[in-house]
C-alpha cells in the first residue's frame, strides 16, 4: 500500500465523483448546446453542477464559469482583464510567489507591452497588503494574488487586499486552486471580482476548472467560437467532468464542516513530529496562518531529491522545492522568494495531506524520514563546520 | 520519480565509496549551491595508480549515484585511464541517465579530473 502525500498536486477522484460521472460518457452523451432530448439532458447536467460549483464558493451559478482547468482560468481572468481594460491602463500587480499560470500569464503580457509588478513576501511568504496599495498606479487595472501558496501553503490576507483594490477601484482576482475545497470559502466577504478554481485538487477530475466572475466584471474571452458559457469560454461543453465537479464540490462542503480541522491535528502532529526527530529543519510558511493540509519543510545539508527518490522506494509520495525534480533545473521560486538559501531550497519536502490520509500514514514518515536524513547527511560534503555554524 | 534505472537507484540506495579520507592524494570539489549539485571526490594514488577513492555529494539521485559509480570505475585504474574517463562512460556503467540529469555524469567526471589535477600539483610541488 502506498502512501500519499501529495494532494497539492493531485487528488483521486471520489467514488461517488466518479459514478456520478459514468453516466455522462455514453448514455447521457447528448452535446448540451443541443435543443432535442440527449441535448437537453446534458444541459440540465451542467447547470446543476454549476449551481453545486456556485454553492460552495458563495457564488451565484450564472458568475461560474466552467473552464479546461486551474491554469486556463488563471489566464483567462488576466489576459481577460489586461484586454477588455487596455484602453485604461497597462499596470498589473502580483506577487513573486504565485503559480506559474499567473506568473507566465503577466510575463507574456510584459512581452506585450504591460507592465508588472512582482510583490516580494516575508518570510513567511505573506504579502503586505500596504505593498499592494503602495504599488497602485493610475494604470493600474489589475491585481492578481493567490489564496493560499501551493508549496508553502500560506494563506494570504485577500480580504484586507480586496478592502484596497475597492478603494482604489481596481478588479481583483485570486487564485483559489489551493483553497477551494478545502478552506471554507465565499467570494463575497473575500470581495474578489475573480477567482480561480480547479476540480482535481478537490477530488473531481482532471481537465475541469472554473473561474468566478462577479456579474459586471468586464472580461475578455480566450476561446472564441461558440456561444458556450454564456459566449464566455467557446468549445462543446465538457458535460463528464463538470458533473464530476459538481459532485466533487458538493462532497467538499459537507467535508469542510469538520475536515479543516482533523487535518490541521494531523498536519500539526507530522511537523511536531519531524522538528523533534531531525535536528536543522526549518519550517516552511506561516506557523498558522496555513492550508490544513500543508506541511513544508527545509532538511539542512541535504538535498531534496535524494530524500524523495527514497521516500518513493518505501512507498511514499511527496514533493520537493529541488531543482533537480524541475524540468528547468531551478530551485522553488517561492522558497528563493520567502529568503531561503539555495542549499535550503533544494533541501525542501512538502508533504499535502489528503482527507483519506490516516494517523498510521503520518507516523509512517516520521518514522523514517530521521533515517533518511541521516544517511545523506554522512554522504553530504557541507562541513561540519557549517553545520555547528548553521 | 524520473525515469530511474535501477543502478541507479541502487547507486543512490546503496552508495560506494562514501566519505572521507585521511591525508588523500588528491582532492576535487565541484559545483555549487545554485544548481543544487556540491560534490568532492577524494584519491589515494600509488605508482600512479588509484589505489582508493571516496566521495562526499550534497545533491539529487542522479548526482550521487554518478559520483558513486565514478569512484567504482576508477579504483585500480592508472591515473593515465582514469583521466579519460567520460561522462558517457559513466551514464552508461549506471545503465543510463534521464536526457535533463546528464549534468550529473559531468560532474562526477569533473570532481575526478579536479582530484587528480590537485594530485599532479601536490606531486610537481614536492619534486620541486
Amino acid at each position: 500500500m502506498r502512501i500519499y502525500f501529495d494532494h497539492a498536486a493531485t487528488t483521486p477522484v471520489d467514488p461517488q465523483v466518479e459514478a456520478s460521472m459514468r453516466p455522462y460518457f455514453a448514455g447521457r452523451f447528448g452535446n448540451a448546446s443541443a435543443q432535442y432530448e440527449e441535448g437537453q439532458l446534458a444541459h440540465k447536467a451542467v447547470e446543476e453542477a454549476r449551481i453545486k460549483v456556485a454553492d460552495l464558493t458563495g457564488a451565484r451559478p450564472e458568475e461560474i464559469v466552467f473552464t479546461g482547468s486551474g491554469t486556463e482560468s488563471n489566464n483567462m481572468a488576466i489576459k481577460g482583464t489586461a484586454w477588455a481594460l487596455r484602453d485604461k491602463g497597462n499596470h498589473i500587480i502580483t506577487s513573486s510567489i504565485e503559480h506559474p499560470a499567473v506568473l507566465e500569464s503577466c510575463r507574456w503580457l510584459e512581452r506585450a507591452g504591460y507592465e508588472v509588478t512582482y510583490l516580494p513576501v516575508d518570510e513567511y511568504g505573506l504579502i503586505n497588503p500596504a505593498l499592494v496599495e503602495e504599488s497602485i498606479r493610475k494604470e493600474t487595472i489589475l491585481i492578481s494574488i493567490m489564496q493560499a501558496n501551493n508549496e508553502v501553503g500560506t494563506i494570504e490576507p485577500i480580504a484586507e487586499i480586496a478592502e484596497v483594490a475597492r478603494r482604489h477601484q481596481i478588479k481583483l482576482h485570486c487564485d483559489a486552486v489551493q483553497t477551494v475545497g478545502n478552506i471554507a470559502i465565499n467570494v463575497v466577504e473575500l470581495g474578489v471580482d475573480m477567482l480561480s478554481m480547479s476540480a482535481h485538487k478537490l477530488y473531481g477530475p482532471k481537465g475541469v476548472g472554473a473561474l468566478y466572475i462577479k456579474e459586471g466584471t468586464s472580461l475578455a474571452s480566450l476561446l472564441h467560437g461558440g456561444h458556450q458559457e454564456s459566449g464566455r469560454r467557446a468549445g462543446t461543453e465538457n458535460t463528464v467532468g463538470m458533473v464530476g465537479f459538481g459532485k466533487a464540490a458538493e462532497l467538499a462542503r459537507e467535508r469542510l464542516i469538520q475536515g479543516p480541522a482533523r487535518l490541521e491535528k494531523m498536519r500539526d502532529t507530522m511537523i511536531d513530529g519531524i522538528m523533534k526527530r531531525i535536528k536543522w529543519v526549518r519550517l516552511n510558511g506561516h506557523p498558522k496562518r496555513r492550508l490544513p493540509g500543508n506541511v513544508n519543510i527545509s532538511i539542512e545539508f541535504v538535498e531534496g531529491e535524494g530524500m524523495l527518490m527514497h521516500l518513493d522506494m518505501m512507498g511514499i509520495s511527496c514533493s520537493t522545492g529541488s531543482a533537480c525534480q524541475a524540468a528547468d533545473l531551478k530551485a522553488s521560486h517561492v522558497l528563493l522568494a520567502m529568503g531561503l538559501s539555495h542549499e535550503m531550497s533544494h533541501g525542501s519536502l512538502r508533504f499535502s495531506l489528503g482527507h483519506l490520509t490516516t494517523e498510521a500514514e503520518i507516523a509512517r514518515v516520521v518514522e523514517v524520514l530521521p533515517g533518511i536524513v541521516e544517511k545523506l547527511r554522512a554522504m553530504s560534503p557541507l562541513t561540519v563546520k557549517e553545520r555547528v555554524n548553521a | 520519480m524520473l525515469d530511474y534505472s535501477d543502478k541507479v537507484k541502487d547507486h543512490l540506495l546503496n552508495p560506494r565509496n562514501v566519505g572521507e579520507m585521511e591525508h588523500p592524494s588528491g582532492v576535487g570539489k565541484v559545483g555549487n549551491p545554485v544548481c543544487g549539485d556540491i560534490m568532492e571526490m577524494c584519491i589515494k594514488v600509488e605508482d600512479e595508480v588509484i589505489v582508493d577513492a571516496v566521495f562526499r555529494t550534497f545533491g539529487c539521485g542522479a548526482a550521487i549515484a554518478a559520483s558513486s559509480m565514478v569512484t567504482e570505475l576508477i579504483k585500480g585504474k592508472k591515473i593515465k585511464e582514469a583521466l579519460r574517463l567520460s561522462k558517457d562512460e559513466v551514464a552508461s556503467a549506471l545503465d543510463g541517465l534521464p536526457p535533463i540529469k546528464m549534468h550529473c555524469s559531468v560532474l562526477g567526471v569533473e570532481a575526478l579530473q579536479k582530484a587528480i589535477k590537485n594530485y599532479q600539483e601536490q606531486k610537481s610541488s614536492l619534486k620541486n
